[in-house]
């Protein structure tokens, strides 16, 4: 199907934007832009080749030079890479973003009142919305954090959910993040390069700013300071330089004003947390942590981490440091229990969810393994405890033997997998070489809860750069764009 | 601020001092090396090892190119300009979000410079020898980047603690190396009067001047006249020149006293007696007064006094105990 019907769409640009059964974020159907796409696609198209050739290497230098990349481990001293960026704005409507918002506000604050029941009552267990086994069975559930009130009944200061569209637009999470998200820097960097470097484009659309994102961030974590700590001291802990998020480490302690600590720059005494400066021991109130639970306090956690702080978690069930986000946050972005999400939402809240989810089938639950088994060549099957594509089987893709290999794991430990229908998320138009053509992409948003739930309008789009592929993550050839979110 | 982040800019700067100075040794040798016969080369070579403290497993076999890589480019030996650079830049990458992008860059670029794939042939001692490759060149030019390194240091970072922490550890460095390097020629030039006459003396000398880059500012105060008490003097204390021993101790003095100022430490009085009284003894003794005494003693008295004032600094402002910072 070519989209061809005006001049302007039989531009060269286009001779290879073919249109599938993806939900298309430029074109509503052949030969018809979405109105909010008309402007960007002639401005695309009014830019000689060379020149948006030029703007894209300002773009590359503009990130290089800002030392703006990612660690790709395995090498000896650790390689550092850009993210790749793509230089088409990717554009939500008002009246999208209102219902993501709203979504998002809700669903927050469902997984959040879920976490402080199962570290206390435990009632949405008693009532059997959730089994119990499928809590206690996680890996990410903390017995530690049983009983323990935390500030604000906040456990979730800062998330990042992903978001994919189904073939009819519609916005469905794919997952939830609610431990230690990452790629927000990328959000912001991305906008302050957008504006570098298409400010024209950019004015005649009225977009939402982003950049008061850290300003809120530190506003959150302030809001969950102890009590009794009117100027509390905020650090954001980092695993350091070899952790393949250090820039964005670095860059938000800059953007905020905080000091941007190791595990060795902390020590506790009597339950109080320091950080060792040249002036003596100074207090901490707040952590804003980029370090996995596991790692966090060996005397709690992991005894072999030497990232942690011994005695961290002491402190911190005495109440005298805040951590964001709390320990134990992974049971609720466990990929089974994301199955219960939706009961969730209509247990504490008594509403329907406004975001739903992809459909997700639990082998734990026997009519719904059945399912699975049967049409293992038409699913996707999740390893619940893996992440970044690893453990996965593909239907379509997948060899007989692979699919036997996969029933017998199912059949073996049920609790371990989840199966969903092979989705083609949305595609929206990508500088290729010389021309614009359809890559799959997502939305991360990144959610913050202090005093009250904060969104700001936009988050990370992830593209997957090589034709066809569904893999947005930066280690698969995965890269970013602008996500402009319009005012009207 | 942080100690470890106090700990990683001395460092850094500590590390790109110590191979600024190794990179102009070996550079001035080199050059020097070529106005005289090789019966002295042996004695010339053995004073850069001691004015380099001796690196371990570095030893002199007869061939001046294959010592030149070995201090050049041997990242076995950790004093080599090849791990000073490295060293140096993985201190700052560790304090990344504490200096300023460009001199991220500037350091980032001599690190990439350094190691890059062109080096290799740089590394081939025999490649010296034949001169296809120029080790002046290859020296100059990390000369060059150290410089400019410091210069942007300057003009870039704000001169606040971290700035200051930079400073004690360049200065520290360059003092104690600054009387290293004196102690190293003291046998040569004032250890036996006899050899006055020998007429290679004048070499040695511009050697010695021009190893701690001295030779025209030596000029423009005593005039081209080489005389060792003279030389000695001005690189011990001179008040004005940047390389003299004196001059680098009040840098530190001067540094240290802007950290304590700003962390309002009174703790710190161990630390100020320490460098006030190497100071005072600086600025208040005369050559001719030192030179009739054990000089070699007394050069070794500065280094060691160097030492304490860098273990000092380790137990006020990085490396304490957490019970007497509670108790403090």
């Amino acid at each position: 199907m070519h989209p061809n019907q005006s001049s302007q769409l039989e531009h060269a640009v286009l001779k290879n934007y073919l249109l599938d059964h993806a939900y298309d974020e430029m074109f509503s159907g052949p030969g018809n832009l979405h109105r909010h796409c008309q402007r960007l696609l002639e401005h695309f198209t009014s830019l000689p080749m060379e020149e948006l050739q030029r703007r894209k290497q300002a773009a590359d230098l503009s990130f290089l030079n800002q030392g703006i990349t990612f660690t790709v481990y395995g090498r000896e001293e650790g390689t550092e890479k850009i993210f790749p960026y793509d230089l088409v704005p990717r554009i939500i409507t008002a009246a999208e973003w209102q219902t993501v918002e709203l979504g998002l506000t809700q669903r927050i604050t469902a997984l959040n009142l879920f976490l402080k029941d199962i570290y206390n009552e435990g009632r949405v267990l008693t009532d059997g919305i959730v089994p119990r086994e499928m809590v206690y069975s996680c890996k990410h559930y903390r017995r530690q954090m049983v009983g323990l009130q935390v500030p604000r009944n906040v456990y979730i200061a800062v998330c990042g959910t992903d978001l994919i569209r189904l073939e009819n637009g519609e916005f469905v999470v794919l997952e939830d993040n609610l431990r230690v998200p990452s790629g927000v820097s990328y959000m912001l960097t991305n906008r302050r390069v957008m504006k570098r470097i298409f400010p024209e484009l950019f004015r005649s659309y009225n977009v939402r700013p982003i950049e008061q994102y850290t300003q809120l961030l530190l506003g959150t974590l302030r809001s969950l300071a102890p009590e009794g700590r009117p100027e509390p001291n905020i650090v954001l802990l980092s695993p350091g330089v070899f952790n393949s998020a250090y820039f964005e480490h670095a860059y938000l302690a800059r953007q905020m004003g905080i000091e941007l600590v190791e595990g060795r720059d902390l020590v506790t005494h009597d339950n109080i947390v320091y950080m060792r400066t040249t002036n003596g021991l100074r207090r901490v109130d707040v952590i804003y942590r980029r370090v996995d639970d596991d790692f966090i306090d060996p005397l709690a956690f992991r005894g072999d981490s030497i990232l942690g702080v011994a005695g961290l978690f002491n402190a911190y069930r005495a109440g005298n440091v805040t951590l964001a986000n709390a320990f134990g946050t992974g049971v609720a972005d466990d990929k089974a229990l994301y199955a219960y999400v939706p009961d969730i939402i209509r247990y504490y809240l008594t509403e329907e969810p406004i975001l739903n989810n992809v459909e997700t089938f639990l082998p734990t639950r026997p009519k719904e393994k059945q399912h699975v088994l049967e049409n293992l060549d038409k699913l996707v099957v999740k390893a619940v405890g893996e992440s970044g594509g690893y453990g996965m089987l593909i239907g379509p893709q997948s060899t007989k033997a692979q699919r036997e290999d996969f029933a017998r794991k199912i059949e073996a430990n049920p609790r371990n997998y989840i199966a969903q229908p092979t989705i083609s998320f949305s595609r929206a138009p990508c500088l290729i070489g010389d021309e614009l053509e359809p890559r799959h992409v997502d939305l991360r948003p990144y959610v913050l809860f202090g005093d009250k739930v904060t969104i700001v309008p936009g988050g990370l789009t992830r593209v997957a750069l090589n034709r066809g592929s569904l893999v947005v993550n930066s280690s698969q050839g995965g890269g970013s764009k602008d996500t402009w979110v319009l005012s009207e | 601020m942080l100690s470890r982040v106090a700990d990683s800019l001395y460092w850094m700067s500590r590390y790109l001092e110590r191979a600024e100075h190794t990179t102009r040794l070996l550079d001035v040798n080199l050059n020097l090396m070529l106005d005289e016969n090789a019966a002295s080369a042996e004695r010339r070579w053995q004073r850069v090892l001691q004015a380099l403290g001796r690196p371990k497993d570095v030893k002199w076999e007869g061939d001046p190119y294959a010592l030149t890589q070995a201090l050049t480019f041997d990242t076995t030996n950790k004093a080599s300009i090849l791990s000073c650079i490295i060293a140096a830049r993985e201190n700052s990458r560790h304090v990344r979000e504490q200096i300023s992008t460009e001199q991220w860059h500037r350091l980032n670029s001599m690190y990439l410079q350094v190691t890059g794939p062109e080096m290799q042939m740089e590394r081939q001692a025999e490649a010296l020898a034949a001169g296809i490759a120029r080790p002046s060149e290859f020296l100059q030019s990390v000369m060059e980047a150290v410089h400019q390194f410091q210069g942007v240091t300057d003009s870039t970072m704000n001169h606040g603690e971290g700035w200051q922490f930079i400073q004690v550890g360049r200065y520290i460095e360059r003092a104690s190396a600054t009387a290293l390097l004196l102690e190293a020629y003291h046998a040569d030039l004032w250890g036996q009067p006899e050899r006055v006459g020998e007429g290679n003396e004048y070499l040695d000398w511009m050697g010695l001047l021009r190893s701690a880059t001295a030779f025209e500012a030596y000029c423009k105060v005593y005039t081209a006249d080489l005389t060792p008490d003279r030389i000695f003097e001005f690189l011990l204390l001179d008040e004005e020149f940047p390389h003299s021993v004196r001059f680098s101790i009040d840098s530190v003095q001067c540094a240290l006293e802007k950290i304590q100022g700003d962390s309002g430490k009174s703790r710190a009085e161990a630390l100020q007696r320490l460098s006030g009284r190497l100071r005072a003894s600086l600025s208040y003794s005369s050559v001719d007064e030192i030179l009739s005494q054990d000089v070699v003693g007394y050069l070794g008295g500065i280094q060691a006094q160097c030492r304490a004032i860098h273990e000092t600094i380790y137990e006020l402002y990085v490396d304490y105990s957490i019970q007497a910072a509670l108790a403090g």
